[in-house]
């Protein structure tokens, strides 16, 4: 593989990463509230997509229509009833409770699954590509997830900048006292937007399972890749995000052609750097403003 | 201390009883080798002392300095790497190696702070575990290190000691970090640094304005706790002498079990990280092999307990009747209650 096709190829993995970063940025831009157990909401609604598949017999992208909405309301319940208990000024508790619930997820997964790799099977679209030039193809599927990121994000932009809810959520970010002076309810604020995490991340987990096979303990790794585009973009900001995501993505497929010892890990540890490399010079991240973090 | 008609005290009566009960607890437990000749409570004490000794110094971070790290499996993974490349690679003498393992994780802590403490909160939780697994990866990558492949502490290392001498050094080993850990929580919190720190737990602004250097004051137990959690890891590897990255580095069994025992427990107090393993033992002794279920519950009652009884255990004795078994809180004590 070319570098220049590497390179191509991040590009459209990226728009996986912004897909899982975008639940993590929404929530943390609303709320200041980081969800551990992000990671292991993807692979939860990736075993999902398995079982409604193999239930109903359907395609992968029809499950969707089940899993997303059950996430949706899972997000919206879990906000009401457990995360809202933790929001405060000390982070401890929602730090603890999310990480605890991811854990849970995890082995709960192990335990009905087993630990046996799973796969979602989306037909020919998966194998499907067009080729550029003599040695950059790109695939359909690929380019859809890039797409889908796409359009989630500005589907969120325009929610946030035009419609009356984003006024909502907007206010309650920059002053929820005052935004519940205004008559506005934070708690079903709050609510809204991690249905809106969840469902988004329970698309990035379908996508995952669909471009590659998949086991209970991945969602960690998941977690730190979406972490890692949010910071990297800067936080609070859903265009910082995006374009998080595809630096990532270009640097795990640009490290991937670096050899080493064990070939499948380099990338992972070149975007691990590129990430603490920006920690170091450009805490704020690419497009946040300055002391966010 | 005196103050007119009162005085300044930190001791109460539970910790006078404390420190009588502890005290003949622990003569019990450095004695344990000569009237547990089958080791059927040693084998397993030597387990659940490994996790005090983690859930304190995790407590440590977390309850006191607002340090709340996922990435604690970082400086137990060195402590192994440490001593396998220092008593195995080397042949230096293995159990003057855990505390050299202990002082290459307090190294290398430092560098690890100049990257997460540029984050906050749930931000430093996650900066801490990417770091962490940027080590376990490059532990995984390197030649000398070699760990991608299983490696163990052979006669090499260990030749100079009977496999009898070796488990009692590892019990003691393990004892003695879980007592010194306690010791080191509780000296902490009586010192100058201790009142900085909760100082800046209840406003960090306001800590500032009075003069506490927090950045300073952070760094300071960070390296303190990566010192100890290494050291630790050293021992670790000795109870069973074999390891890879993957398990020397695993964010499970050494960041996550040992945040359910302080959460069960009692996040913030010296007594919570006891109960909370004790709970730990409990559950342990229950299941038979069941790795999954023991995360399954352990972690599931710590969420309960973090959403309902955020305090733990401990929290809940102390609403039930209030007892200070390591006394780190100054009181007032009226003249007239002092036996003349």
């Amino acid at each position: 593989m070319s570098w220049a096709n590497a390179a191509v190829q991040g590009v459209l993995l990226g728009g996986l990463f912004a897909l899982v970063a975008t639940g993590l940025s929404l929530s943390f831009g609303v709320m200041r509230f980081v969800n551990l157990a992000h990671g292991d909401l993807a692979i939860l609604a990736a075993y999902l997509a398995v079982s409604t598949t193999t239930i109903l017999d359907v395609n992968p992208f029809v499950s969707l229509l089940v899993v997303v909405p059950l996430m949706a309301a899972a997000g919206y319940l879990t906000q009401r009833y457990v995360f809202d208990r933790t929001i405060g000024p000390d982070p401890l508790p929602a730090i603890l409770v999310t990480f605890g619930l991811g854990v849970v997820i995890q082995n709960a997964l192990l335990q009905h699954y087993s630990a046996d790799s799973q796969g979602l099977d989306a037909g020919s679209i998966e194998t499907a590509s067009i080729r550029l030039t003599d040695d950059i193809a790109v695939g359909w599927f690929p380019l859809l997830t890039l797409g889908t990121a796409v359009v989630v994000l500005v589907a969120l932009q325009l929610l946030l900048s035009r419609t009356r809810a984003g006024r909502a959520f907007r206010a309650t970010s920059d002053d929820p006292d005052t935004a519940r002076l205004m008559g506005i309810d934070d708690r079903r604020i709050y609510a809204r937007v991690m249905a809106i995490a969840f469902a988004t991340v329970a698309l990035a987990g379908v996508f995952i399972g669909i471009r590659q096979t998949f086991g209970p303990a991945e969602g960690p790794s998941i977690l730190l890749f979406g972490f890692e585009a949010v910071v990297i973009g800067g936080l609070g900001s859903l265009w910082g995000t995006l374009v998080g995501g595809i630096v990532l993505g270009v640097a795990q497929a640009l490290g991937n052609q670096v050899d080493v010892r064990y070939d499948l890990l380099s990338g992972v540890l070149f975007g691990h750097l590129l990430f603490l490399a920006v920690l170091a010079f450009r805490p704020q991240g690419l497009f946040g403003r300055q002391g966010r973090a | 201390m005196t103050c007119g008609a009162h005085r300044i005290s930190r001791r109460t009566p539970e910790s006078t009883a404390g420190l009588v009960v502890f005290g003949a607890l622990l003569v019990a437990l450095a004695t344990l080798p000569e009237w547990d000749p089958d080791r059927t409570l040693q084998v397993p004490l030597v387990i659940v002392l490994i996790y005090l000794s983690l859930a304190q110094m995790w407590n440590l971070l977390a309850g006191f300095a607002g340090l709340v790290s996922i990435g604690q499996q970082m400086f137990v993974g060195i402590g192994v790497y440490s001593l396998l490349t220092l008593a195995e690679d080397r042949g230096i003498d293995p159990y003057l190696s855990v505390a050299l393992a202990g002082l290459v994780a307090a190294v290398l802590s430092i560098p690890v702070a100049l990257f997460a403490f540029r984050l906050k909160g749930g931000y430093f939780a996650i900066g801490t575990w990417v770091i962490a697994e940027v080590v376990r990866l490059l532990v995984i990558e390197s030649d000398s290190l070699a760990g991608g492949d299983v490696r163990s502490l052979t006669r090499n290392s260990l030749g100079a000691y009977s496999r009898e001498a070796r488990d009692d050094i590892t019990y003691w080993l393990a004892l003695a970090l879980a007592v010194g850990a306690t010791a080191i929580v509780v000296l902490v919190l009586r010192s100058r640094l201790g009142l900085g720190l909760r100082a800046v737990r209840d406003s960090e602004g306001g800590a500032r304005g009075l003069g506490v250097d927090v950045g300073r004051t952070r760094l300071i137990v960070w390296v303190v706790a990566a010192f100890w959690t290494g050291a630790t890891g050293a021992v670790i590897l000795l109870n069973s002498p074999s390891a890879r990255a993957d398990s020397a580095f695993s964010v499970l069994r050494w960041t996550a079990l040992v945040i359910f025992i302080v959460v069960i427990g009692g996040v913030g107090s010296t007594t919570g990280p006891i109960l909370g393993v004790a709970v730990f033992w409990f559950i342990d002794e229950q299941l038979a092999e069941a790795d999954t279920w023991r995360f399954i519950i352990l972690g599931t009652v710590a969420v309960v307990m973090a959403v309902l009884a955020p305090k733990g255990l401990y929290g809940l004795l102390q609403r039930w009747r209030p007892v200070q078994f390591f006394p780190v809180r100054r009181r007032l004590v009226p003249r007239a209650e002092e036996p003349a």
